[in-house]
């Protein structure tokens, strides 16, 4: 029987009593218990059950180390798998029992989560007396301090001087859970769980802190380690420390007669504190046979018998399984007492998962009987030191292990010595894996399970190193221990995500007239990041036929877009021009100030990586624009080459893909509206040419005014800087006649022209040689014989294959099927069941098209230049369609309408 | 309250621990999957059982115990379907093989698309994968939420779920029983399985390695067989040779054990996420590359926020879930995303196995089987022809960047 004590209790407050429930059942408790103080305070003993035996469970322990309790919680937004002896209580928290497995609440948790950063000089990790001493010798030195500790209030007497230091930030009920590369460390703040629904709104429930330290104090204390024997699973069977413990924080009586079984001298102090609290403990039993006289003293004046060189052999259970009875061997043989409390320690374990997720390397302690911290990170990157009981674990540890690692049990017996109760794993199970030849303790931890549970062996973990050593044989320091990996505690994964949740998950990009696109209902395609228009559909049109009316419009008329997305990359410096001849495939830097020229990009390997005009606005200064898609990796790219292999170069990037906002106009009517919007702009003909900039005023804003197309068709760029994008995008609606298309019409219109899109119509295996663009090769170049990116690759035999796939065009031979874009292509009427069929390319665009008549589709055939006029099936989903190969610019091949 | 089904167990022996003997007819280096099922085909298929693998730390330590154990064929390129359905087929055989299981669950998997690009891209790979006999569907949205009731196909999400590709002969394995089942069956036929012995450097003479140079010891090699992964570059760098291998941290992490929401593998290469939850109940997730080199197993936590931001995005539910542990494998990355199978540059009796980036653990017992082949032989199997090292000179790349098939 475990009960609440009528006063005492360091943490609670017994004026504002609370009732939770577990499994439906009320339980009373206070401000400041835990659920398991709770539990244990309302003598409800059965928290958990073995995962696979089912076996009852109770509370082990009381804080991080607890292995055993752990709930469900279903009141609030619920929560799997929480650890009993870390969560607070607040009225109306409602858990449920669950073995060893949660469940995930159905629905979105709409709970507020937040990351904060965080620099000091120093972080003090862990705020006991240890703590709270480095943190004040480093205040004193005038240095910012950053200490963070679990519990919900520092209990040092210094703590009121900590915290109200200007230059000390002290974050409770917080962990910190990873120890990362460059001086940072994460950790987690719990700000709300304890309140329930008190819980202020507008209070991020949980925070993660990223806090660069540049110097790290780990006083992280030491968990406390059961000792094992058969059947030490029993609810009733408790860490000494930790029954100590209840009594003092929360005023909790964790049995009413008991016997005690340690192994270090801080088990026996935990075994007078129990007896002063009004525990009747029938024996103290203590595996060494030397202990300090001053403990031996305090147990005899207190009548308790304390028994040397003892160890527990067994306990029995009651129907429900519940401790009843202990099993003690002695010098004098086996003694079974009646209780309802055995209380275990068997030592004090340097809490060292974060010096080790640092690099530290751990050492066996023979004194301390645990792995304590050894030589710091041979890399470290900052100071990491270990102060307090976290640098040396228990005192007074029994010095000859065999014991307490539970060497002599039978076979029988060992399949219910549980070294991790979570998992159900037994002595049985690594006495199986050595037999099986494992000699590793990572093996052995895989085979077994152990220390994979929510408490990542923090409970057994050492243990289990010692039971395997005894086992093979070996001292401990051979077997070491496994590796510490991040988080320290288990971290939701909603912390993790934070605020990058729904439109936040990843930014929105939208251009300077979005606003305008959105007033006009234009439904909207995802293009990276950004929202782009698709297509712009009068009153019930389907979207087919607002393509191809769209297409018709600039074919035949003029129409715009907004084309604000390209990447836009400025470029400043005397050897632009040479830089850029090594990165794009063309000659660039004999442009002139006030031309345009179209330019493409190699990877080393010869493949198309990515494509667009450069502008040459002075003798320094150039404008390159990019896909939509690609301009951070070509800004990237250009960066990488120039600061890792031509750091001489006078070369200086700047995007400016968001300072300007693009609208296309296209159409043989777009020099009229052009001209009637600048009227002071020569648009003639010879007065502005193709592949010509001039920068004007556009309806009376400055415009850089480009003559490009990617229709075919009479064509203008205007840009202007992007605060005017929907005032020049109003300008030119409003020009008269002029109609918006979208994304999907400005696919169309390229394709109809064979002007391919990097990354639909190449995908890494293309060469520019393949799209039928070798005059983008710059043949002076070639014959001087200077150096590009992807130059080498170009000349390889394997990129002059005459078989290449080579980008086509193709049109279904009925006319009027229509093409699936990513069908792949086959012989015409091979059979598809005789898998596998031999595969020629694939379709990259396909389209219907108003211009054509006809559906039709670009591709990349092996050989395909070479193919014109032979019919394929186009296989989409086991369907073919048969077709027919075509030269890849379907439309306008002389490009006559260019010049309107 | 409700309790679980145990796994099923171990054998009741796996493999002896060996002592280095001075000579060995092929010492294969590297006691990951790779190297393990490689001794395993050379002494079962081809009856050479005068072998040993030598591992540097404890047997399937690196990237066999660091993967998220995803299995499928369904790669774009003919070369890629040939070896990774070669290897599909062998596991589906794979526990009466090795008479053992390796809990191998064609639970099916699912690549999601994000975009108009993706999903021309995913057809594209469906219609590639159906033409060369491997199974491959397209699903629509409500299809993909069908078979994952979990996952968000709702407009909701910032890129909402235009469709899946999706193989169901795709599943997972568990990896630790699948490098023991190889161990346990290699070292039965003879194979010498040595830990913790490091490779120090090579002795040759002319163009033959002699001898392999240990923390144990010379041990001398009739061929030699690089299985290292991540660190094959280093390798290969003591026999003067320079691999075109990046190797970078690979992040995963596991939760707590949950009950079952999710029946199949989902993976989405555009927002950098792919989940299964594994036979006990554990989310097993994994995260993009990070993208700094290093041999480091550990990796940047801002990629683990982001990988869960976008497994939060797409299955709401996991908001509640724990990340109860990390770790970080070394990737070992090649210029094309394809691996390096075969001779090793000018040395006569040294083989070469790496390159397999993010995606070795499926390819085991298919590259097992080839890479002993090419090492009997002493010629390039079939499917290990495309992937000789040569390539990168020639430029006959067998590039998966391009498509939605290049992760894991």
């Amino acid at each position: 029987m475990s009960s609440r004590l009528p006063t005492g209790g360091t943490r609670l407050d017994r004026s504002r009593p609370v009732t939770i429930s577990i499994d439906g059942q009320d339980v009373p408790a206070f401000v400041g218990d835990t659920l398991a103080s709770a539990l244990l305070g309302s003598d409800v003993r059965l928290v958990s059950a073995g995962i696979y035996s089912g076996r009852p469970r109770g509370v082990m322990g009381v804080g991080a180390e607890e292995s055993n309790a752990f709930v469900q919680v279903t009141s609030g937004p619920g929560e799997p798998m929480v650890r009993a002896t870390e969560l607070e209580v607040h009225e109306g928290l409602s858990v449920e029992r669950i073995a060893g497995r949660g469940w995930l609440p159905e629905g979105i948790d709409h709970t507020r989560y937040d990351k904060v950063w965080a620099h000091c000089e120093v972080l003090v990790v862990g705020g006991g007396e240890a703590g709270v001493t480095a943190a004040l010798e480093a205040a004193a030195r005038g240095v910012r301090v950053v200490v963070c500790d679990d519990r919900p209030a520092l209990t040092d007497a210094r703590a009121g001087e900590l915290v109200s230091h200007p230059d000390v930030r002290v974050l409770t009920r917080t962990t910190v859970v990873g120890a990362h590369d460059h001086h940072h460390l994460v950790a987690v703040e719990r700000r709300t769980d304890h309140l329930g629904d008190d819980a202020p709104p507008d209070v991020a429930r949980r925070r993660l802190w990223h806090v660069k330290a540049a110097e790290v104090v780990l006083a992280t204390g030491t968990q406390e380690r059961p000792l094992v024997f058969p059947d030490n699973d029993r609810p009733g069977v408790m860490l000494a420390g930790a029954a100590a413990t209840y009594v003092r924080r929360y005023g909790v009586l964790p049995g009413h007669r008991g016997v005690v079984w340690v192994a270090h001298d801080d088990g026996l102090a935990d075994a007078v504190a129990l007896a002063d609290a009004g525990v009747e403990l029938l024996v103290v039993a203590d595996v060494r046979t030397t202990v300090t006289p001053a403990l031996a003293d305090a147990l005899a004046e207190r009548g308790v018998p304390l028994v040397l060189g003892a160890e527990v052999v067994g306990t029995d259970g009651d129907d429900d399984g519940f401790l009843y009875r202990v099993h003690l061997r002695g010098p004098d043989g086996v003694v079974v007492h009646d209780v309802d409390l055995l209380a275990v320690s068997g030592g004090l374990n340097p809490a060292v998962q974060l010096w080790s997720q640092a690099g530290g390397k751990l050492a066996w302690s023979t004194e301390a009987a645990g792995f304590v911290p050894a030589a710091p990170p041979p890399d470290a990157a900052y100071p990491l030191s270990v102060v307090g009981s976290a640098l040396t674990g228990a005192t007074g540890a029994v010095t000859a292990p065999a014991t307490f690692f539970c060497g002599d049990v039978d076979d029988a017996d060992a399949a219910r010595v549980y070294l991790d109760p979570q998992r159900d794993a037994t002595l049985a199970d690594v006495r199986h894996a050595h037999l099986a030849g494992l000699t590793s303790v990572e093996h052995v931890k895989r085979f077994t399970t152990i220390g994979t549970a929510s408490d990542q062996g923090r409970g057994f973990g050492v243990l289990t190193v010692g039971v395997l050593a005894q086992v093979l044989g070996r001292p401990v320091t051979e077997v070491g221990t496994t590796t510490y990996r991040p988080p320290y505690t288990p971290l939701p994964f909603g912390l993790l995500a934070g605020r990058d949740r729904g439109a936040l998950s990843d930014p929105v990009r939208v251009t300077a007239m979005h606003d305008r696109h959105l007033a006009a209902g234009v439904p909207l395609e995802d293009v990276g990041q950004w929202k782009r228009p698709w297509y712009f559909p009068q009153r019930g049109e389907s979207m087919h036929d607002a393509v191809l009316r769209e297409c018709r419009a600039v074919r035949e008329d003029v129409g715009m877009m907004d084309a604000s997305t390209l990447g836009k990359i400025v470029c400043h410096g005397a050897d632009v021009g040479e830089m850029l001849d090594r990165v794009y495939t063309g000659l660039m830097s004999s442009l002139k100030v006030g031309k345009v020229r179209y330019g493409v990009m190699c990877s080393p390997d010869g493949m198309v990586a990515d494509d667009g005009t450069v502008a040459r606005l002075s003798d320094d200064e150039w404008l390159l624009t990019t896909t939509t898609g690609n301009a951070a990796s070509v800004l990237d790219t250009l960066e990488e080459w120039q600061q890792t292999e031509w750091p001489d170069l006078d070369a200086r990037f700047t995007s400016v893909t968001e300072q300007w906002a693009v609208v296309a106009l296209a159409g043989p009517r777009s020099r009229d509206v052009l001209a009637g919007l600048a009227p002071d702009l020569d648009v003639s003909a010879e007065g502005f040419a193709f592949m010509e900039w001039r920068d004007a005023t556009v309806a009376g804003l400055p415009v850089r005014v480009m003559r490009i197309s990617f229709s075919g068709e009479l064509a203008y760029e205007l840009h202007v800087p992007a605060a005017w994008g929907g005032a020049l995008w109003d300008a030119v609606a409003s020009a008269g006649g002029v109609t918006p298309y979208g994304t999907e019409t400005m696919h169309v219109l390229r394709a109809e022209k064979g002007y391919p899109i990097v990354g639909q119509d190449t995908d890494g295996t293309v060469t520019p040689v393949d799209l039928g663009m070798a005059w983008a090769i710059s043949p002076k170049k070639v014959r001087e014989g200077r150096d590009f990116v992807g130059a080498r690759s170009l000349v390889r035999d394997e990129s002059n294959r005459p078989d290449r796939r080579h980008l086509v065009g193709l049109v279904p031979v009925d006319g009027s099927t229509a093409i699936a874009e990513g069908s792949q292509l086959v012989d015409a009427g091979a059979d598809l069941a005789a898998v596998p069929v031999p595969m020629h390319g694939h379709v990259t665009s396909a389209y219907a098209s108003v211009a054509l008549g006809t559906p039709f589709a670009l591709a990349l055939l092996d050989g395909g230049r070479d193919r014109l006029g032979e019919e394929l099936d186009a296989v989409d989903l086991r369907v073919p369609v048969r077709v027919r190969v075509t030269e890849p610019v379907p439309y306008d091949p002389e490009g006559e309408r260019r010049d309107g | 309250m409700r309790t679980s089904e145990r796994l099923p167990g171990h054998p009741d022996f796996l493999w002896a621990t060996a002592d280095p003997k001075s000579s060995y007819d092929v010492v294969v280096v590297g006691g990951g999957g790779h190297g393990l099922a490689t001794a395993y085909y050379l002494a079962a298929n081809h009856g050479i059982t005068n072998v040993a693998v030598i591992e540097k730390g404890w047997l399937a330590g690196g990237n066999m115990a660091r993967n998220t154990t995803i299995i499928r064929s369904n790669y774009l390129w003919d070369e890629s379907a040939g070896i990774y359905e070669h290897s599909l087929g062998l596991w589906e055989g794979l526990e009466e093989e090795l008479d053992c299981e390796i809990l191998f669950s064609q639970r099916g998997v699912m690549n999601v698309a994000h975009s108009l690009g993706d999903v021309r891209e995913g057809r594209r790979r469906v219609n590639a994968n159906q033409l060369n006999g491997i199974d491959a569907q397209w699903l629509e949205p409500d299809e993909v939420g069908k078979l994952a009731p979990v996952l968000d196909v709702t407009d909701r999400p910032r890129y909402p779920v235009m469709g899946a590709t999706f193989q169901p002969r795709g599943g997972i394995a568990k990896h630790d029983y699948v490098a023991w089942g190889y161990a346990r069956a290699a070292a039965a036929l003879g194979v010498d399985i040595i830990q913790d012995c490091e490779v120090q450097g090579f002795e040759t003479d002319g163009d033959t390695v002699t001898a392999v140079k240990t923390s144990r010891g010379r041990i001398a090699c009739g061929r030699l067989a690089l299985c290292a992964a991540g660190h094959s570059g280093v390798l290969a760098s003591q026999l003067g040779v320079r691999l075109p291998v990046q190797s970078h941290p690979l992040q995963a992490l596991v939760s707590e054990l949950l009950d079952q929401v999710l029946d199949t593998v989902v993976m989405s290469n555009a927002v950098h996420v792919y989940v299964s939850q594994a036979h006990k109940g554990e989310l097993v997730m994994g995260a993009g590359v990070d993208a700094h080199l290093g041999y480091g197993q550990r990796g940047s936590f801002h990629v683990i926020e982001e990988q869960m931001a976008a497994a939060v995005e797409l299955f709401p539910v996991f908001a509640r879930a724990h990340v109860l542990r990390t770790w970080a494998g070394i990737v070992d990355v090649t210029p094309d995303a394809s691996p390096i199978v075969g001779h090793l540059a000018q040395w006569a009796n040294a083989y070469v196995n790496c390159g397999w980036g993010t995606g070795g653990f499926k390819a085991t017992p298919g590259i097992g089987s080839v890479f002993a082949d090419t090492v009997a032989h002493e010629a390039p199997h079939r499917l290990a022809e495309p992937y000789a090292l040569d390539r990168f000179v020639s430029g006959r790349l067998i590039d998966e960047h391009g498509a939605a098939a290049v992760a894991h």
